[in-house]
């Protein structure tokens, strides 16, 4: 068995020492420095690589993609909604985090491929940016309904205008205009230190779900099942899209572990302003504390092996 | 030394309202706030500001007793029900009453 990604080991060293009740803690201030390197370094390494090939993203990708979004928050929706009893507000959340992504789980499946040397798509930052908003969309359709009282404009600016995605397209417009050349002299920022970044960010991110553990005995075994059979199933689902539309292996990979990522910021923040009557804490319990350390632990090396399997 | 009576309307609540509240703020004529991070707990769990997105805020107001009070009847009717929002007025004194 290959050692484990160093990464993965900063995350669980996070969620250790959550767990022990350590007083090691990050200020909110280096969580969001670190967060900010992590966006633009994935931006830009994309557009670097963007302005290296021509090859962009077809039609079809960018519809198959759109449909994903909008297609992955519907059987989560029925299996909260129906097996796990929730209420319509709860289940058009969880919906809503699960058919969105998570930026963070993205990293590491991309640092995870790079470490292996497995290529992989250099346009899979758009994927993201195309993913991130649908499902919330969707989400609060379901919970509201067409005829409900949503503030679709201020919502609209939250949502297209938030960090993540002016970050990741903003690295990727700088990395296409400056090209490979161009960025010479910050890559050794963002590209050499990605690693390092990611394990800081990994850090943090175990002392949070940490924090998220003492609320999952409030919501019982469902919420552990659903948080670890949703991301199998929409991972097996992203790997199939990923092969109708041509992906090589480690575009597969990347994109089933999108769709299997639930998010942790974007959603939760969305839903939080449109869906008041849905509980916070089962959402962000299930992304952060069950669906992410799942991911990051087992369902990348997992998914990875699936794609070259599906890809065959 | 004059001085004159004001209401300090203290508001604590989740981070994601910040701009809700200050529409709110805006529409009823509230000229201005401070707001500062927080964290603690209540009857909605322990909030730790370590994480923006889910700390706590504290939004103080220093206004006549009639807007502390419109203020106070709009923010009940409209979040009371569905998030962690505790809210308290005390009576104070300033010097520059046209300033609030």
């Amino acid at each position: 068995m290959a050692a484990m990604d160093p990464v993965v080991l900063f995350f669980m060293l996070g969620i250790g020492a959550g767990v022990a009740r350590s007083d090691l803690r990050l200020p909110g201030a280096i969580y969001d420095f670190v967060s900010t390197v992590l966006l633009l370094a994935i931006g830009l390494k994309g557009g670097v690589e963007l302005a290296r090939d021509t090859g962009g993203m077809s039609l079809t990708e960018f519809a198959g993609l759109i449909g994903l979004g909008l297609a992955l928050p519907l059987p989560v929706f029925a299996v909260a909604r129906y097996v796990g009893r929730l209420s319509r507000a709860d289940a058009a959340s969880l919906a809503a985090h699960y058919g969105s992504v998570s930026v963070g789980t993205f990293a590491v499946v991309i640092g995870y491929l790079a470490s292996r040397g497995i290529d992989y798509e250099s346009r899979a930052p758009v994927w993201v940016v195309l993913l991130e908003v649908p499902a919330i969309l969707v989400g609060i359709l379901l919970a509201r309904g067409l005829s409900g009282e949503v503030a679709w404009r201020s919502l609209a600016r939250e949502l297209f205008l938030g960090r993540s995605i002016v970050l990741l397209v903003g690295g990727l417009a700088i990395g296409w205009a400056s090209g490979p050349d161009g960025t010479a002299s910050i890559q050794p920022f963002f590209f050499g230190l990605f690693k390092g970044i990611l394990a800081l960010f990994l850090l943090e991110m175990g002392l949070i779900a940490a924090s998220h553990l003492p609320t999952l005995r409030q919501h019982g075994l469902f919420i552990i099942a659903f948080g670890v059979g949703m991301p199998l199933a929409a991972a097996v689902t992203g790997a199939m899209l990923g092969r109708l539309l041509g992906l090589s292996p480690g575009g597969m990979a990347v994109l089933a572990t999108l769709a299997a990522s639930a998010s942790y910021i974007a959603a939760p923040a969305a839903i939080r302003t449109a869906v008041p009557e849905a509980n916070p804490a089962l959402s962000l319990t299930a992304s952060l504390a069950v669906t992410f350390p799942f991911n990051i632990i087992v369902g990348i090396p997992l998914y990875e092996r699936l794609a070259a399997y599906l890809h065959g | 030394m004059e001085q004159f009576n004001r209401r300090l309307l203290t508001i604590i609540t989740e981070a994601a309202l910040e701009r809700e509240l200050l529409a709110e703020f805006d529409a009823l004529g509230v000229r201005g706030y401070t707001i500062t991070d927080a964290r603690g707990r209540g009857g909605r769990g322990t909030r730790k500001s370590s994480w923006a997105h889910e700390g706590n805020i504290r939004v103080e107001v220093v206004c006549e007793p009639s807007l502390a009070e419109r203020v106070a009847g709009r923010l009940r009717e409209r979040y009371y029900d569905d998030y962690a929002m505790i809210l308290f007025m005390q009576d104070v004194s300033v010097l520059r009453p046209d300033k609030f």
